[in-house]
C-alpha cells in the first residue's frame, strides 16, 4: 500500500507545532500501525532526519502507554482497540492519514506525538486506593463478594489509563477515567470504608488538574479501547452527591 | 569453597524462613526515617517493594522509564497467579507448590528460596484481595481457580485474561498511597544509567531524565533493582518494547555476578511471525491450554494442502490429526510445562508438519471445548435434543466468557476468527529465568544492591511454571525484602545521608555522559534497530530453543562483530538534552549486545540440557532434555572482567536435601 501521512511535529511544549507530510510506500496490511511508524522512523534516521516521537510500550493493548489521534479519532478508526493493536488492514491503498497527539490542556505535549499524562497519576494519588498496609490482610475468602458486583468491579478496573476519553471529549473531561476507579472500589466491600473521602478527593484533584466537566455526550465511552461504561460516571455522580451531603453534617 | 555464600538459614526446610524472621536484624521505626532506599522499576516487584518499605518508614525513591508506574510490563501477564491456598480441596499444599516449582525448574533452583516462595504465596492473595484486586469469583462469592502447566492441582487465581494488569494496578495503588504521603518520591520517565559504589557498597544511581535529558545523581543506603527480564535481547519477544537489561547490566559491570544467563523461557503459545516489519510477538495465555488442544496434520499431504489453502484445518477428520502432546505425554497432555511444549512444537515443525507458509506454526484448537461446554450448558438449561448449532452457540458463549479478550486480540492481529478456525501458534521468547545472582536475602554480590522479581535468577531454576512470575514478583516485594533488607541496613543507622558530591558520583556521571556523547558523535548511517534485529537473529538461531557447541562458538564471534559494527556505524539522531527515543534505544541495545555474548558463553559452558536450556548434544533417545547432575547441579554466576575479556564463571552448588533429583517426566 501507498499512503500519505500527515503527522503532527512539535519540538517541545513551547513550540507551535505543525502537520508535516510523509509519503510512505510498501506498507503491508499485516503491519501494526506502530510498526508502520517504526519503518518510517528507520528511513528518517537513515536520511539523518529526526524520527517521530511517540509513546508506546507493551504493544498488546494493555499498558496504556500508546496514544495518537488518527483521522480525528483517539486510537484510530476501529472500536475497542488501542493504537498498538490497530493493523494496516484497516486502511486502503492511497489513503491520507492524519496523526496527531492526544490534545488537552491537562496533557501538555512533550514532543511530537508524546504527551504528559501525569495528571492521571496525581488523581490516583488523591485517593484511588484502599488504605491497607502489607501484612494487614485477612484470609481472602473471609470476605465473599457477590459475583455480580465482582464482575462489575472488574469491568471498571480494566481501564488502562491511556487518556483516550480525555482526548475524545470536547470538554477534555476525565470523568470516565476517574469514575472507573471510583466505581471499582465503591462496588467492593473492602473499599467501602473510605468511599466518601475517596470520591471527594479524586474529583477535587481532577478539577485542580484542569480537566473539563462532563456534559453527557458519551463520546468517551464510544472511543474507550476497553469499553469502560458510562454507568460508571453515573455511579460516581451518585457517590459524589451522597458524600457531599454527608460530609457537610 | 565457593566465593558465593547463599546465606541459607539453618534448620529443616519448613523452619528456615520462620527461624530467619525470628532472628534477622531489624531497624527501629525512628531510624528507618533517616534511611533512603532506591527502587528501580515499578512492576510487581518494584511497586510492591517500594510501597511496603515506605509503609515501614523508610524513605523511598522509585524510578521507571515509562510515563507512569502503572505501565510496567507486569501489566501484560494474562493467565494468573499461583498460591497454595487449597481452596479447591484438591490436595494442594505448601510442599506441593514447592515440589512442583523445583521439578518444573528441572532441579536447578535453590530449595530454600523456593520453599519460602511457596510459604508466602497464600499471603499474596490475601493482600491483593484486601487492596481491591477483582479476582474471578464463583456464585458463592468465593475466589475461583484454574490450572496451569506442570501441576496436577488447581491453584491459579485469575482475573479473566488480565491478571497481571489487576495485580499491577493493585501494587500501583499501594505505591500511589505512599507517594501521596510523601514517603515514596516517584521519578517516572527516568532511566538508571549507572550504579554508584561507595566504600564497596551500592550507594546510589546515575539516572537520565528522559524528558529533559538531564543527568541526575541520586544517593541511598541501598539500591533495589526490580527491572524485569532481558528477553528483548532476541529483538522479537513477548516483552514490551522498552523492556531492557541496562540497569542489571550496569550492576553486573560494577561487580554483581550474573546468574544462569542462558536460561530463557520460550513460551509455546504465541502468535507466529508475519513478516520482517514485526516489532514484537504476542502471547496467547497458557490458560488456553486448559481447553485448547494442540495438533498438526498427521499426513504430509494434508500439510501441503493446508499451506496452499486447498484445505482448511476444519476439513481434517480426527484420525488425520496428530495431537502430539497428548500422544507423547498422556498424563499431562496439553498441560506439560512450557519448555516441553515448545520443544515438541519445534520438533513437529522441523519435521515438516508446520501449518503456515513459513512452516513455523501449529494449531491450538477449541472445537472440542466449545462442544463440551455447549453440552453442559444445554443440560443446565434443560434443553433436550439440542441441535448441533445450539450446542456450538452456547459453547462459544462459555469460551468467550473465559478467554474473550484473548480471542479478540488474536482476531485483531491475524484477521482470523478463532471461534471458527483453530488458532495458529508458535513458540516465542517470553521470560528469562537467569538474572543477577542473589543470596537468600535477595542481595547481589555487591553489598547493598538487591535484585527482585524477574531481574534476579533465584526461584525458577531452568524453567518457570506458568503463573509463577506474578507470584515471585509480589513475594519478593511484599513479603521477602521488607524482612531481609534489615539485615544490611541495621548497620547503617548512624551513617547519615549519603552525599552525592563525592569522587565516586563524579566518576560515574562522567562515564555516563561520555557514553552518551559517543553515541551522538558516531558518524555511522545505520539506525539502532538494524543492529538489534541482527543480534536477535543470531540469538534466536544459535542460542534459542535448541543450542549446540558449534553454533554457540560461532554466535560469540558473530556478536563480537556486531558489537564492533555497532560502535563504528550506528547513527543516533538528536541531542542529549531533549526527549530522544533513539538515544534511549542505543544505550539499551549496546548493553544487549554485550549480554548476548555472555548468554552464549553460559550456554556453551553448561554441557547438559535442563529446562529451557536444550543442548542438542545432550538428549535422551526420545528427545527429552538430559541433565548431568554430577557435573552441573549448580548455579553458574558470571563475574565481569572487562568487555574485551572473558568473564569468570563461579559455581554455587545446589544441595537437594528434601527433593530427590530424578529425570523429569510428564508422561
Amino acid at each position: 500500500m501507498k499512503l500519505t501521512l500527515k503527522i503532527w511535529r512539535q519540538n517541545g511544549p513551547n513550540d507551535k507545532g505543525k502537520l508535516v507530510d510523509y509519503p510512505v510506500d510498501h506498507v503491508s496490511p499485516d503491519m501494526s500501525f506502530l510498526e508502520m511508524l517504526d519503518v518510517l522512523n528507520e528511513h528518517l534516521v537513515e536520511k539523518g532526519d529526526q524520527p517521530i516521537a511517540f509513546d508506546h510500550d507493551c504493544r498488546e493493548g494493555i499498558c496504556g502507554m500508546c496514544s495518537l489521534v488518527i483521522n480525528g479519532r483517539a486510537h484510530g478508526p476501529q472500536g475497542a482497540v488501542t493504537t498498538c493493536q490497530l493493523h494496516m488492514r484497516s486502511f486502503k491503498d492511497g489513503d491520507t492519514i492524519y496523526i496527531e497527539p492526544f490534545r488537552a490542556n491537562s496533557f501538555p505535549v512533550i514532543k511530537d506525538l508524546a504527551v504528559d499524562r501525569s495528571a492521571f497519576d496525581r488523581i490516583i494519588q488523591a485517593g484511588g486506593y484502599i488504605s491497607v498496609n502489607t501484612g494487614a490482610a485477612q484470609d481472602a475468602n473471609n470476605l465473599p463478594v457477590n459475583k455480580n458486583d465482582a464482575d462489575k468491579a472488574f469491568s471498571a478496573a480494566t481501564c488502562i489509563g491511556c487518556g483516550a476519553c480525555v482526548a475524545t471529549c470536547k470538554n477534555a473531561s476525565a470523568m470516565l477515567f476517574v469514575s472507573a476507579k471510583v466505581s471499582q472500589l465503591a462496588l467492593l466491600p473492602q473499599g467501602k470504608i473510605e468511599a466518601q473521602d475517596r470520591v471527594l478527593n479524586m474529583v477535587n484533584q481532577m478539577d485542580l488538574e484542569g480537566f473539563g466537566n462532563c456534559t453527557n455526550t458519551g463520546a468517551c465511552e464510544v472511543e474507550c479501547p476497553k469499553g469502560i461504561s458510562l454507568d460508571n460516571i453515573a455511579r460516581m455522580n451518585r457517590e459524589y452527591l451522597v458524600a457531599s451531603v454527608k460530609k457537610e453534617k | 569453597m565457593s566465593v558465593l555464600d547463599s546465606k541459607i538459614p539453618k534448620g529443616a526446610i519448613n523452619d528456615k524462613w520462620t527461624y530467619y524472621k525470628d532472628h534477622v536484624n531489624l531497624v527501629n521505626p525512628a531510624n528507618k526515617r533517616s534511611i533512603d532506599i532506591i527502587v528501580v522499576g515499578t512492576g510487581l516487584a518494584g511497586s510492591s517493594a517500594a510501597a511496603s518499605l515506605a509503609e515501614m518508614g523508610y524513605s523511598v525513591k522509585a524510578f521507571c522509564f515509562q510515563d507512569s508506574a502503572r505501565r510496567a510490563h507486569s501489566i501484560a501477564a494474562q493467565g494468573g497467579i499461583n498460591a497454595a491456598k487449597n481452596y479447591k480441596n484438591d490436595g494442594d499444599s505448601t510442599y506441593r507448590l514447592f515440589y512442583d516449582t523445583i521439578k518444573g525448574g528441572d532441579y536447578r533452583a535453590r530449595e530454600a528460596n523456593v520453599h519460602r516462595l511457596a510459604e508466602v504465596s497464600a499471603n499474596i492473595i490475601d493482600q491483593c484481595v484486601a487492596q481491591g484486586v477483582p479476582f474471578a469469583r464463583d456464585y458463592g462469592g468465593m475466589l475461583d481457580n484454574r490450572s496451569f502447566g506442570g501441576t496436577l492441582v488447581q491453584r491459579t487465581f485469575y482475573a479473566a485474561g488480565q491478571t497481571g494488569q489487576q495485580l499491577l494496578l493493585g501494587a500501583y495503588s499501594a505505591i500511589s498511597k505512599e507517594v501521596a504521603k510523601g514517603s515514596v518520591k516517584m521519578y517516572a520517565r527516568h532511566e538508571m544509567l549507572d550504579m554508584v559504589i561507595v566504600g564497596g557498597k551500592a550507594r546510589g544511581i546515575i539516572a537520565r531524565n528522559l524528558v529533559t535529558g538531564e543527568i541526575e545523581r541520586h544517593s541511598a543506603h541501598a539500591v533495589l533493582l526490580c527491572t524485569g527480564g532481558y528477553g528483548n535481547v532476541f529483538f522479537l519477544s513477548t516483552n514490551a518494547m522498552g523492556s531492557n537489561v541496562t540497569a542489571a547490566w550496569k550492576a553486573y559491570k560494577r561487580g554483581a555476578y550474573f546468574g544462569n544467563p542462558c536460561y530463557t523461557q520460550i513460551h509455546p503459545t504465541c502468535i507466529p511471525v508475519s513478516g520482517d516489519h514485526q516489532s514484537k510477538l504476542t502471547l496467547m495465555s497458557e490458560s488456553l491450554r486448559n481447553d485448547g488442544r494442540i495438533w498438526v496434520p498427521a499426513k504430509k499431504e494434508d500439510v501441503e494442502a493446508i499451506r496452499q489453502k486447498k484445505k482448511k484445518p476444519t476439513d481434517l477428520a480426527e484420525g488425520d490429526r496428530d495431537y502430539y502432546l497428548e500422544r507423547r505425554y498422556p498424563s499431562f497432555g496439553n498441560l506439560v510445562p512450557r519448555d516441553v511444549a515448545s520443544r515438541a512444537a519445534k520438533e513437529r515443525c522441523d519435521a515438516g508438519y508446520g501449518v503456515n507458509a513459513t512452516g513455523e506454526a501449529v494449531y491450538l484448537d477449541f472445537a472440542a471445548a466449545i462442544e463440551r461446554y455447549g453440552k453442559i450448558e444445554c443440560t443446565k438449561k434443560n434443553i433436550t435434543n439440542a441441535d448441533h448449532a445450539t450446542i456450538i452457540k452456547l459453547g462459544r458463549e462459555v469460551v468467550k466468557e473465559k478467554y474473550g479478550n484473548l480471542f479478540d486480540m488474536y482476531m485483531q492481529i491475524t484477521g482470523e476468527n478463532p471461534y471458527e478456525t483453530p488458532m495458529m501458534i508458535y513458540p516465542a521468547v517470553h521470560y528469562t529465568m537467569g538474572g543477577l545472582w542473589v543470596d537468600y536475602n535477595l542481595m547481589t554480590t555487591v553489598p547493598g544492591c538487591y535484585a527482585l522479581g524477574e531481574a534476579n535468577f533465584s526461584d525458577h531454576g531452568a524453567n518457570r511454571l506458568g503463573a509463577s512470575a506474578l507470584m515471585q514478583g509480589l513475594a519478593d516485594g511484599y513479603f521477602v525484602i521488607p524482612y531481609t533488607i534489615g539485615e544490611f541496613l541495621a548497620n547503617d543507622i548512624r551513617t547519615g545521608k549519603i552525599p552525592t558530591n563525592t569522587p565516586e558520583f563524579d566518576e560515574a556521571e562522567r562515564q555516563v555522559k561520555e557514553r552518551i556523547e559517543k553515541f551522538l558523535s558516531s558518524k555511522g548511517t545505520k539506525p539502532v534497530d538494524y543492529f538489534h534485529k541482527k543480534l536477535g537473529k543470531v540469538m534466536w538461531n544459535k542460542c534459542g530453543m535448541a543450542r549446540n557447541a558449534q553454533g554457540l562458538k560461532e554466535a560469540i564471534e558473530e556478536i563480537k562483530a556486531i558489537r564492533e559494527d555497532f560502535w563504528a556505524n550506528v547513527r543516533v539522531t538528536g541531542t542529549a538534552n531533549e526527549f530522544n527515543q533513539e538515544l534511549e534505544k542505543a544505550g539499551r541495545v549496546a548493553d544487549f549486545i554485550e549480554l548476548g555474548e555472555l548468554m552464549c558463553r553460559d550456554a556453551l559452558a553448561r554441557e547438559e540440557s535442563c529446562g529451557g536450556h536444550f543442548r542438542e548434544e545432550y538428549q535422551t533417545e526420545d528427545g527429552e532434555a538430559l541433565r548431568d547432575d554430577n557435573k552441573f547441579a549448580h548455579v553458574a554466576a558470571w563475574e565481569f572482567k572487562g568487555v574485551e575479556n572473558e568473564p569468570s564463571r563461579h559455581k554455587e552448588e545446589l544441595v537437594y536435601e528434601n527433593i530427590k533429583l530424578v529425570q523429569r517426566s510428564y508422561k
